[in-house]
């Protein structure tokens, strides 16, 4: 299956949706979304990971480098829909502990 | 059922006029841990050997995720050894690198990746196997059990659907040997992967595989469950099983007649 980004921002949040494979080849182009909105210094990045249906160590690692980048500007870096297979890859390397993982993107604005 | 994810058929090796595999047919299904045991020298390092393309064999066909491996163009076949990780027998690290530098190896050769996600990946796969905080170690500074999570690490380095792991635990004590048995369990649950094990060592086949083929003599001469081999009224499994050595048949004649003229 293909890899799509989407990214959608307002004046606070940067919303960026990633629906498909993420892997060794496709996760630059995760990267790249990710990077730009840190460059902008988003107050609040919601990662929407709903329709992942496989993560792999970089696309995980990507996110712990948006992560740092936003935490530099003290932004916050929120993921959300995390489903059983990504979320046990993350219980394993511990990063459950060090992202903020929330249900759902109402969840992730704080409402 | 499943379609098999490795498909092994009628496969011979030998090295000179040794025969060391004699018509190897296996099935290897997706997500299973399936140990290959036998005696040393049974010839089941060799047939892992060949599933990751470093012995070519005699003759007989492997059947990786469909595509006939032992035949294929090399860009097929280095497209399927990228999802096949290898842990070797002696860890097989390269000592003029921290341990951090060889799980990195892999993803720069293989991967477009930055610099800077590889260099996060690595540290991620040594917290996995409990080697945080021993990134700028040289292999010769680590243990023999820390060594081989250092190997295991950069085995899973690409995040691979296969994982070929010759004798886990060879040369470890128990508990550091069943510290690997439990971390290949959690780490086929969190990744989904098919585990491949060659071991002679009973109580690690017991605790990992899902099912076991018994290698004798470059022969398979059982394949299935746990229960199953325990049940088997083979006398070669329950030998195995038993751990009875061969009973020694010495010819007399013959001994002697080596011993004047040999």
């Amino acid at each position: 299956m293909n890899l799509e980004v989407k990214t959608i921002t307002d004046e606070e949040t940067a919303f960026i949706t990633i629906s498909g494979e993420v892997d060794l080849y496709s996760s630059p182009r995760v990267r790249e979304q990710i990077l730009a909105v840190t460059k902008k210094k988003m107050p609040l990045i919601v990662i929407n990971l709903e329709m992942v249906t496989y993560m792999d160590s970089s696309g995980v690692a990507t996110l712990i480098e948006g992560l740092q980048l936003c935490n530099k500007y003290k932004g916050r870096f929120i993921l959300v829909g995390l489903k059983d297979n990504v979320r046990e890859v993350f219980e394993l390397s511990r990063l459950d502990r060090i992202f903020q993982i929330r249900e759902t993107f109402e969840r992730a604005q704080g409402i | 059922m499943k379609e098999p994810i490795i498909k092994i058929r009628d496969l011979h090796t030998s090295f000179g006029s040794l025969h060391v595999l004699k018509g190897i047919n296996l099935d290897i299904f997706p997500f299973e841990t399936l140990a290959i045991l036998g005696r040393s020298g049974c010839g089941k390092s060799t047939l892992l050997r060949h599933l990751i393309g470093l012995r070519k064999p005699t003759s007989g066909q492997i059947f990786i995720k469909g595509v006939d491996f032992i035949h294929a163009h090399p860009r097929n076949r280095h497209k399927i050894l990228k999802k096949i990780g290898m842990l070797f027998q002696g860890s097989a690290l390269f000592n003029s690198m921290t341990v951090k530098e060889n799980v990195m190896l892999p993803l720069l050769e293989h991967t477009p990746l930055e610099s800077t996600t590889i260099n996060i990946m690595a540290k991620m796969k040594l917290e996995q196997v409990g080697l945080s905080g021993f990134e700028d170690y040289y292999p010769a500074q680590l243990s023999g059990g820390m060594r081989k999570r250092a190997a295991l690490a950069r085995a899973l380095a690409m995040d691979p659907d296969i994982l070929c792991c010759d004798e886990p635990s060879a040369g470890l004590d128990p508990i550091v040997s069943a510290g690997i048995d439990n971390l290949l369990l959690k780490l086929k649950k969190a990744f989904n992967m098919t585990i491949v094990v060659v071991t002679h060592e009973l109580e690690s086949v017991f605790l990992i595989a899902d099912r076991i083929a018994l290698l004798d003599r470059g022969k398979i001469i059982f394949t299935g469950s746990k229960q199953e081999m325990k049940k088997s009224d083979n006398p070669k499994i329950i030998q195995f099983l038993e751990r009875r050595a061969d009973e020694e048949v010495l010819d007399g004649d013959q001994y002697l007649e080596s011993l004047l003229n040999g």
